[in-house]
């Protein structure tokens, strides 16, 4: 199963490399992973997507809340949460096929923001599947290289139980 | 006022109640060398390699239950300590390992004797800290004895560079720390303790395992409290020796690989186990379906990440196992009072049959020197009155099958990582904080190589540590798998050239002596005992000696090899004995 799991953390030296060489030296995978500040500059907020069976989970929870700067671990698998991604994709279509890159674009309320005369860059967020859809739709269009930014997430307000 | 960064190093030190430091010296450390070169207080035993310094703090905090520190230089000073913070991580031992780094401005461009010491250690200490701010030291010294000590011990590093030293600043000592993010659970689940003590009660075939975690936590008089009230078996892992005394009528003896026939069977057969600070390693379980196949199991730990990791749990218990105790006894006590004399008479009268069965025993003969020989004479002229260390191998398994321990941190091993060359500096950090107790390392003669330059810092703080190597000539525990499992391929285990112990110890200034038959054992140990010296002794073991019972590695702990009937003619001798 796959999980996403939230992870407050001192906003120290090195607390990075303590949570990825924890996935690393424990042979856990991380499909993505994404830091930054919160409201408190002190404390960072890393999201992290990981695999595994429930043991494997329980294991990742508890090494993470075991590692010293870790303030606090949220496995959002059981709570209601929004998830979001961002994709630049850098594409270079032929002459004809420019106005359907363009089209698609919009469908997937994405924004140019780089254009020349060979290639557009164009930005998308929303979450994973509409990421990947619209990679797979770009690429028979031409696409040079896309940077993605990993997944980060946030607790629903209200409904708290799925 | 302001002092020197240095001086806020060893005074913090000093706040913590430190007397001894094992170090070595090194270009960027000079500072705070300078500074302990007037200091009456602290004392710096000057040790031969900096792993012997981190096995030293490490034996010292092992026998004393107090933080146990080194000093070293950058660069190779402090890479020397990998082994020695992997050591004391493995087997959740507290030291603080202070190392010198090159100063701030030059961190990150090579500078002679740069490493990133921080970045190398962490996945071997429970944390560390480079230090950037001489503003901070104090607050972080007395952080780093904090984790080192408290919730599940382990090694911490501090990295200080070489102006932070110099640098000058307010000394400020906190008279506390808090850690947000760090605040270990110690008081057990009071429902979880009312169902433990239930499942005890009805339990027909229980067992406890006694792990190293009843000795971190001082539980030995808790855990035999339940022991006796309940009448329950113990079992002891590796490093849980000495947390039951092994001569009580209830001790099983080890578990797992080289574990007793009983102690095995007993878990195979239980109906519940009682895991006190233990973590399930593979060495105790062997095959992990086959393990203890009809127990419910009740796991006692303070570190979330144990319980779970290896086997399903029946009655977690997170928290630190001396307060558990209590409390679990407590409510055995308060609770539903079975005759337990009653209860248990089957289940202790079937472990009396298997002790029977299969004790532990070897095959005495006249002409040869049997390890297992050695280590009972150890324990026979000692009377158990000594802290005992091990190196790694055989002669790790024999200490700890044949040599009875009563009392917790009388044993000292290295059991999570296995480490040859651990057992001498050890013993030597046990002697720094007794001096007048008998401390014995049980060595291999592989092993002893491996920190034999330490033998220079006994001699140079007349520390009377003993050695006792079981001289076989080989790697015998690499020599008994390719014996067992390798079709008798002897690749690269055979130690050509073993020195002459009995001269390397004169060589030092140290005491040599020499054991080459049984009757010359007993002698050797008293002579060793009487010189108020450092001794080496040489014994010229069996080589072809192996380490039973043994349960090969992934095997349930059920299907054990046994030793061999001896030959007739070597039948005959035993009666000599
Ligand atoms: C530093 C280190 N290197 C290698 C090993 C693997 N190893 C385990 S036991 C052993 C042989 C030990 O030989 P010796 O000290 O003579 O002990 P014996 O088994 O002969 O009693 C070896 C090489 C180890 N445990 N530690
Ligand atoms: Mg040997």
């Amino acid at each position: 199963m796959r999980h996403t799991i939230s992870v407050l953390v001192e906003n120290k030296f090195g607390v990075l490399s303590r949570v990825s060489g924890l996935f690393s030296g424990r042979g856990y995978n991380i499909e993505s992973i994404s830091v930054g500040e919160t409201l408190d500059p002190k404390i960072s907020i890393m999201t992290i997507v990981t695999k595994g069976d429930d043991q494997i989970i329980e294991q990742i929870t508890k090494q993470l809340n075991k590692l010293i700067d870790v303030i606090k671990v949220q496995d959002l698998f059981e709570i209601d949460h929004v998830e979001r991604e961002m994709v630049l994709i850098k594409i270079a279509p032929k002459q004809e096929l420019k106005g359907e890159v363009l089209r698609l674009a919009e469908i997937f309320r994405g924004r140019i923001v780089d254009s020349s005369p060979k290639t557009y860059t164009i930005e998308i967020t929303g979450d994973e599947k509409k990421i990947e859809a619209f990679i797979e739709l770009m690429k028979p269009m031409g696409v040079k290289e896309f940077v993605r930014s990993g997944k980060i997430a946030i607790s629903r307000e209200m409904a708290r139980s799925k | 006022m302001k002092v020197s960064g240095s001086q806020i190093v060893i005074e913090s030190l000093k706040k913590e109640g430190v007397r001894h430091i094992f170090g070595y010296p090194g270009g960027v450390v000079l500072n705070i060398f300078d500074y302990l070169y007037d200091d009456k207080d602290i004392q710096l035993i000057l040790t031969r390699h900096e792993q012997g310094a981190t096995h030293m703090a490490d034996g010292y905090a092992r026998s004393t239950g107090k933080v146990g520190v080194a000093l070293v230089t950058s660069g190779p000073g402090a890479t020397n300590t990998v082994t020695g913070l992997a050591t004391a991580a493995m087997d959740s031992i507290p030291i603080v390992v202070l190392t010198g780094q090159v100063p701030t401005m030059l961190i990150g461009n090579d500078a002679f004797q740069e490493a990133d010491i921080v970045g190398i250690t962490r996945p071997c200490t429970k944390y560390n800290y480079l230090v950037k701010d001489v503003n901070d030291l104090a607050y972080t010294i007395k952080e780093a004895f904090h984790i080192a000590s408290s919730g599940r011990p382990g090694p911490v590093l501090i990295d200080l560079p070489k102006d932070i030293t110099a640098a000058q600043c307010a000394f400020n000592w906190p008279d506390k720390v808090s850690i947000r993010s760090y605040n270990p659970t110690l008081e057990g689940n009071k429902w979880m303790i009312e169902k433990a003590a239930q499942f005890i009660s009805k339990s027909k075939k229980p067992v406890i395992l006694c792990g190293g975690g009843v000795i971190l936590s001082n539980a030995s008089e808790q855990l035999r409290e339940l022991a006796e009230f309940a009448q329950i078996p113990v079992s002891s892992t590796l490093m849980g020796i000495g947390g039951f005394p092994s001569s009580h009528p209830l001790s099983l003896g080890m578990p797992g690989m080289h574990g007793t026939y009983y102690a095995n069977m007993a878990i195979q057969e239980s109906d519940l186990l009682i895991a006190v600070g233990m973590r399930f390693d593979d060495r105790v379980t062997g095959k992990l379906d086959a393990f203890a196949p009809h127990a419910s199991i009740i796991h006692i730990d303070i570190d979330p990440t144990t319980i779970r990791k290896n086997v399903e749990v029946d009655i977690p218990i997170v928290g630190d196992s001396k307060r558990i105790l209590s409390s679990l006894n407590h409510a055995l006590k308060e609770g539903e009072k079975p005759q337990w004399d009653e209860i248990r008479r089957q289940w202790l009268k079937q472990l009396d049959q298997w002790k029977e069965l299969r004790p532990m025993t070897y095959h005495y003969v006249a002409d040869v020197i049997k390890p297992q020989y050695v280590v009972e004479k150890l324990y026979e002229v000692t009377g158990g009155d000594a802290i005992i260390t091990t190196e790694v191998g055989q002669n790790q398994m024999w200490a700890a099958q044949f040599f009875k321990y009563d009392r917790p941190r009388t044993f000292l091993s290295s059991g999570g990582l296995g480490t040859m060359g651990y057992g001498f500096p050890a013993a030597i950090g046990a002697q720094v904080a007794y001096p007048d107790k008998v401390v014995i390392d049980i060595a291999g003669d592989g092993s002893i190589q491996m920190n034999i330059q330490e033998l220079a810092t006994t001699i140079a703080y007349d520390l009377p540590v003993k050695v006792a190597i079981l001289n076989n000539g080989y790697l015998g525990m690499v020599r008994q798998w390719q014996e067992l499992f390798y079709k008798e391929r002897y690749s690269y285990s055979y130690l050509a050239n073993v020195p002459d112990f009995v001269k390397v110890a004169e060589a030092y200034g140290a005491v040599g002596l020499r054991a080459t038959r049984p009757s010359e054992v007993e002698d050797v140990i008293r002579e060793a005992l009487r010189v108020r010296r450092p001794v080496f002794m040489d014994f010229a073991i069996d080589w072809k000696e192996k380490v039973y019972p043994m349960v090969p590695a992934g095997a349930p702990i059920d299907q054990m090899m046994f030793e061999e009937e001896p030959k007739k003619e070597e039948k005959k001798l035993k009666a000599v004995k």
